[in-house]
């Protein structure tokens, strides 16, 4: 029978010849990973099931970064619970603050994660994982929790919506500007219990930064997991990264798959999501002409705080200062990507231009610190999502975009595109991923 | 964890589509996992003034896609401390579905748009999945819940649902060891 990509990921996961979409299966795990949110609960949870120890102490990463570093006792308390949860069992993979990232971001970076995993966290955007070809999903704690206890999880074998891009993108159109599009496109409950395969010819010039921003945000149409198939830029991505040998699987030709989504990337602009869901996209030339003012610009988290994205901001705001009345927030993902920004001198110009820069943390895309908006204001962020009293205030507001139109925003105090700076396709191409 | 009842009666609150985790329970509030604390916030920021109305026995039908985003077990923790019996949504967020059944907040998903207003009442039988609008007289009927979560919301919840299963792999590991 012929079987989708995520099919044969959960079959060989399951110790099965073949499973199809709506069976439930018991799948084996390779990664499991919360962070101080979620951990306290499972830790918690772990111990109520009468459990004692992890199944496999490598397979678990305990990551603080949201409430981190702690802006409280109780928060502090948290990551407190996860250090001596981590003492206790032993686990090689707690990440100490000044030496983390974003989940999601550290992971794959770290080859923690690799390619032909099944890769469950506590937390949504766990799906970014599947950039890799893993079947990576977001669950609660107390699944979690069963998880390190048994080693393996329940599933229901999603069916596949394969969303198929094609043509070349224009200047200033970066990957968010595709998901964006895409949510816009099937809603935020689209793709509900289902997995989102990106595919076709344009995906493979998509580069891995790209891609881990694509699978991020598709919980946010209501996948289950976003996938792309491992290609030779996945292989070229692992290259002295992966810990374990990657495993590569395929989707059979004459697979059975739920839809079809037909994209002509040539013809996407560079998107914002308007207030108050990611499926509210608009091209940035129309978001622009209605002057939308904004207070804050927060480049970072999940979705979009990779060197890539700096690089994209930083060429920006080169030369360039921050709108009087904005304040600029710009958070690297991992210490790693810090690093290498402190090394390109990227953030020298973000601190030129009037930014605020800060250590990795999840902070101001949930409205925990570091970026809390008050009442009426107004934000642009590359983060994922654009809830009501998602920053801060119930009554505050959310613009998605891509890190060049929030630097470009930045500049201009209200939501504009590169183009408007005067930028070129050249400056552009300067700082796109090797792969754009 | 209590048993949860096989019926449920009680006044009706209709919240729209894609109502979403964070605010069923803002992040700022994430720091503790009291269940007592976190429902004094339950839908702080779709509402400031529900939580007040809310009372024990009062359940919740929603639109579609009821607790997108977040993986926050903290959201059905807090919609069951503060005494929501059920929440009857026309698609739930799958992250949610299954969380709410791991520490057993009863959820039943009716595709069907149940057209009820807030302050009537609903009886909703678990065991048959229906749900009785009493003042239409119309029944609904709820998609099947996959076997193991029904096992799951049977047995309790995930912790003892777990807890079980490791006490039996311990004793069949004693038998052969």
């Amino acid at each position: 029978m012929a079987m989708t990509l995520v099919e044969k990921l959960l079959a060989d996961h399951s110790g099965r010849r073949e499973v199809r979409a709506g069976e439930i299966v018991h799948a084996r795990v390779d990664m499991i990973l919360a962070n101080d949110v979620t951990a306290p609960i499972s830790i918690q949870e772990f111990y109520r099931m009468g459990a004692r120890r992890v199944f496999n102490r490598e397979a678990v990463a305990m990551v603080p970064s949201h409430f981190a570093p702690s802006p409280t006792i109780q928060a502090a308390a948290n990551i407190q619970a996860m250090r001596q949860f981590a003492r206790e069992q032993d686990l090689p993979y707690f990440f100490e603050i000044g030496r983390m990232g974003i989940e999601h971001v550290l992971l794959p970076e770290e080859g923690l994660v690799v390619p032909g995993d099944v890769v469950i966290g506590a937390d949504s955007h766990t799906c970014t994982n599947g950039a890799l070809g893993c079947f990576a999903t977001g669950m609660g704690s107390t699944d979690i929790a069963a998880a390190m206890a048994l080693g393996e999880t329940w599933l229901r074998v999603p069916e596949t919506l394969r969303v198929v891009y094609y043509g070349r993108r224009k200047p200033w159109v970066t990957a968010k500007d595709l998901v964006l599009h895409t949510i816009g496109r099937i809603g935020v409950a689209g793709a509900l219990y289902q997995a989102l395969e990106y595919t076709g010819e344009a995906v493979r010039d998509i580069s891995m930064e790209g891609r881990f921003t694509m699978a991020n945000m598709a919980i946010e149409a209501g996948a289950k997991t976003g996938i792309f198939e491992v290609d030779e830029v996945t292989l070229a991505w692992e290259e002295g990264r992966a810990r374990r040998p990657p495993r590569i699987f395929r989707g059979d030709p004459g697979a059975r798959y739920a839809g079809e989504v037909e994209i002509d990337v040539s013809r996407v602009e560079p998107q914002v999501a308007f207030p108050h869901l990611p499926e509210n996209t608009r091209p940035v030339s129309e978001a622009a002409a209605l002057g939308v003012r904004i207070d804050q610009a927060f480049v970072g988290s999940c979705t979009n705080g990779r060197i890539e994205d700096l690089r994209l901001a930083a060429r920006v705001l080169r030369g360039r200062r921050v709108h009087q009345d904005v304040r600029m927030i710009v958070i690297p993902a991992s210490q790693r990507v810090y690093r290498q920004a402190m090394a390109e001198g990227l953030l020298d110009c973000f601190v030129e231009a009037g930014a605020a820069v800060s250590t990795p943390t999840c902070g101001p895309c949930l409205g925990a610190h570091m970026g809390v908006l008050a009442r009426g204001e107004r934000a642009i962020s590359t983060s994922n999502r654009n809830f009501v009293g998602r920053m801060g205030h119930r009554e505050s507001e959310i613009y998605l975009a891509s890190p060049a139109v929030v630097a470009a925003s930045a500049v201009m105090g209200r939501i504009a595109s590169p183009e408007e700076l005067g930028l070129t396709e050249k400056d552009f191409l300067e700082v796109a991923g090797e792969a754009a | 964890m209590t048993a949860i009842p096989r019926t449920v009666r009680g006044r009706v609150w209709v919240v729209g589509d894609h109502v979403d985790t964070d605010v069923i329970i803002p992040a700022r509030y994430l720091t503790t996992s009291d269940p007592q604390e976190l429902a004094r916030h339950v839908f702080e920021d779709l509402d400031p003034s529900l939580r007040e109305r809310i009372w024990p026995g009062d359940i919740v039908v929603a639109g579609v896609n009821f607790g997108s985003g977040s993986s926050r077990e903290h959201a059905p923790i807090a919609l069951k401390a503060a005494g929501i019996a059920c929440v009857v949504a026309r698609s739930f967020a799958r992250i949610f579905y299954r969380n709410a059944v791991n520490v057993g907040l009863p959820v039943l998903q009716c595709p069907e748009p149940i057209p009820v207003q807030s302050g009537q009442t609903v009886s909703i039988d678990l065991e048959a999945g229906t749900v009785l609008d009493e003042a239409g007289g119309r029944t609904f009927v709820a998609e099947r819940m996959p076997d193991v979560m029904r096992e799951i919301l049977e047995a309790g919840g995930l912790v003892p649902y777990v807890a079980r299963r490791l006490q039996e792999r311990e004793a069949s590991a004693r038998a052969t060891g």
